[in-house]
């Protein structure tokens, strides 16, 4: 890619972005045309942290594969367990006992909180303000001291299984949480004090990478990113999975489609989020964590795919079963692959500061994208 | 709209088409050649609108390729999947990149990894394996003897 670096016949310049730099939170490259400070053209050049996951899971039973996709998107790891979990229940049509949904349901939200938390802080990093990632810090360890209690892991918790959960959960889990909510309530004031109310981050997001209804459909665009631009795009409210269909929340939506309203939107989801959780904690019913599985898993022949909501947005799983203990095909369909694509439409004419702000609250995840 | 409901109402339009039975969604081939027409159909038939273009993929079959699309509605909120069998020797099929803008990339990474030639793609190349890289990595019979995973 060096010699890329240089001017076009038109004498315009063309700098890379990454696959090294701060402001691409993991090792995306980005190769932009540039007419002075005005973009012209951003084409993502993709694959430094390509491992071929679809291809690995060929290789690996349906119990093994699991915990390959914890590293797809690691900040929302139990929900792509969820995902892939569910879709060999689907196959297998196990019946999972409603604690383990429970369970389930709230490690999701607990996980979409510490995900929104790290690129709350990362966005405002982004534009220059590093005190909110502490603030942001502060509440996310809290989380993921709950994961590693109950998990044994903080990052890739692996804790979704096909059945259930892998184990019964740590005797102070609910009194953790409800330590954690009564936390975040008294500290969320202090997210909008100390950014959303900023007139200096106000300017530097609004009218900032607009992407239309239209357009964000178009784009395959999904979760926050399109919930922006005012398409109703919830799996958890359209396809409800597990529990979702008995809990009350209300699906987030702006209509301005500019970064600030990405921003806005996944700042409510937050709240809602602890909104499910709280719905949920005092009554986690009594049984079983996992329903009763054979050891070795075979999917009947056939196609299953299953759709959840990440933090990021639509995370879709795709077996090919000829009927064996491995998938025949696997294909994970991830959010920030589809978000990325939009990049360009969105930045297209602004000038280069503004790229980091519109990437910024795409919320990328750069190995979700890889694969 | 219920799947009954949507697979007489495409039979109306497409006679071609075979569809397939079981899996959630209203399964159906369409010959490559009658792709582009059915799904620009799909796209802008009035009760159809199938503007969410949410999986694109490819299956290695070892006889054939099997092109999958998958297709919602954000207006009616149905779901489609229309598969396609192509030569697996020389596999070419039409681009759906201009009805559906983020097929663009997706179809990149079917083509990096499957080779799969999109006709009239505005900008055909390797997404996620370098430029020079030889070979189609998620073919059946891709073997790399020096980084392949075995267990």
């Amino acid at each position: 890619m060096i010699e890329e670096i240089g001017r076009t016949t038109e004498g315009d310049l063309i700098i890379n972005v990454g696959p090294q730099h701060p402001a691409t939170h993991g090792v995306l490259h980005l190769v932009i045309t540039l007419n002075g400070e005005t973009i012209k053209k951003v084409e993502p050049h993709l694959g430094y942290i390509h491992r071929s996951i679809e291809k690995m899971c060929e290789s690996l039973s349906y119990r093994q594969f699991i915990y390959v996709t914890s590293r797809m998107d690691y900040l929302s790891s139990h929900i792509n367990n969820h995902a892939c979990a569910l879709c060999v229940e689907k196959g297998l049509q196990i019946e999972v006992p409603q604690r383990a949904q429970y369970i389930r349901v709230i490690m999701d939200e607990l996980t979409r909180i510490a995900s929104h938390e790290l690129w709350w802080g990362a966005m405002a990093m982004d534009l220059g303000a590093f005190t909110p990632f502490f603030h942001a810090f502060r509440e996310r360890e809290n989380i993921t001291d709950i994961m590693e209690k109950t998990c044994g892991a903080r990052l890739t918790m692996n804790y979704i299984v096909p059945g259930g959960v892998m184990a019964e959960l740590h005797p102070d889990f609910q009194k953790d949480v409800q330590r954690f909510i009564q936390l975040y309530k008294s500290k969320f004031e202090e997210y909008n004090e100390l950014v959303t109310g900023n007139i200096i981050f106000q300017n530097r997001m609004k009218s900032v990478g607009v992407l239309s209804k239209e357009d964000a459909i178009s784009y395959g665009c999904s979760g926050p990113v399109a919930r922006a631009s005012g398409v109703f795009c919830d799996i958890r409210k359209l396809y409800p999975y597990d529990i979702y269909n008995k809990v009350e929340f209300e699906e987030i939506t702006e209509t301005e489609g500019d970064s600030f309203a990405r921003y806005l939107v996944r700042l409510k989801e937050m709240q809602q989020s602890i909104h499910i959780i709280e719905q949920l904690l005092g009554d986690i019913p009594e049984g079983d964590f996992q329903a009763k599985t054979k050891a070795v898993l075979k999917l009947p022949k056939g196609e299953f795919y299953q759709r959840v909501e990440t933090a990021r947005g639509e995370l879709g799983v795709y077996i090919v079963s000829e009927g064996g203990t491995t998938p025949y095909r696997i294909k994970f369909r991830s959010p920030g692959f589809s978000n990325l694509s939009a990049l360009e439409h969105m930045v297209k004419g602004l000038k280069i500061g503004d790229l980091i702000a519109a990437m910024g609250s795409l919320d990328l995840v750069i190995p979700d994208i890889d694969r | 709209m219920l799947n009954e409901d949507l697979k007489s109402k495409l039979a109306e339009i497409l006679p071609l088409i075979s569809f397939e039975d079981g899996g959630e969604w209203l399964n159906l081939f369409v010959p490559p050649e009658e792709l582009l027409p059915f799904v620009t159909q799909l796209r802008w038939t009035q009760g159809l609108d199938f503007d969410y273009l949410f999986c694109l993929t490819c299956v290695d079959w070892k006889t054939h390729f099997t092109m999958v699309y998958h297709f919602s509605s954000t207006l009616h909120r149905h779901n489609i999947v229309v598969k396609s069998k192509i030569d697996r020797i020389n596999p070419e099929i039409e681009t759906v990149s201009h009805i559906w803008r983020t097929a663009e990339m997706l179809e990149r990474e079917v083509y990096d990894l499957f080779g799969v030639k999109f006709r009239h793609h505005p900008d055909l190349r390797r997404l996620i394996m370098p430029d020079d890289w030889v070979g189609w990595p998620l073919r059946k019979d891709f073997e790399d003897p020096v980084n392949m995973i075995r267990l």
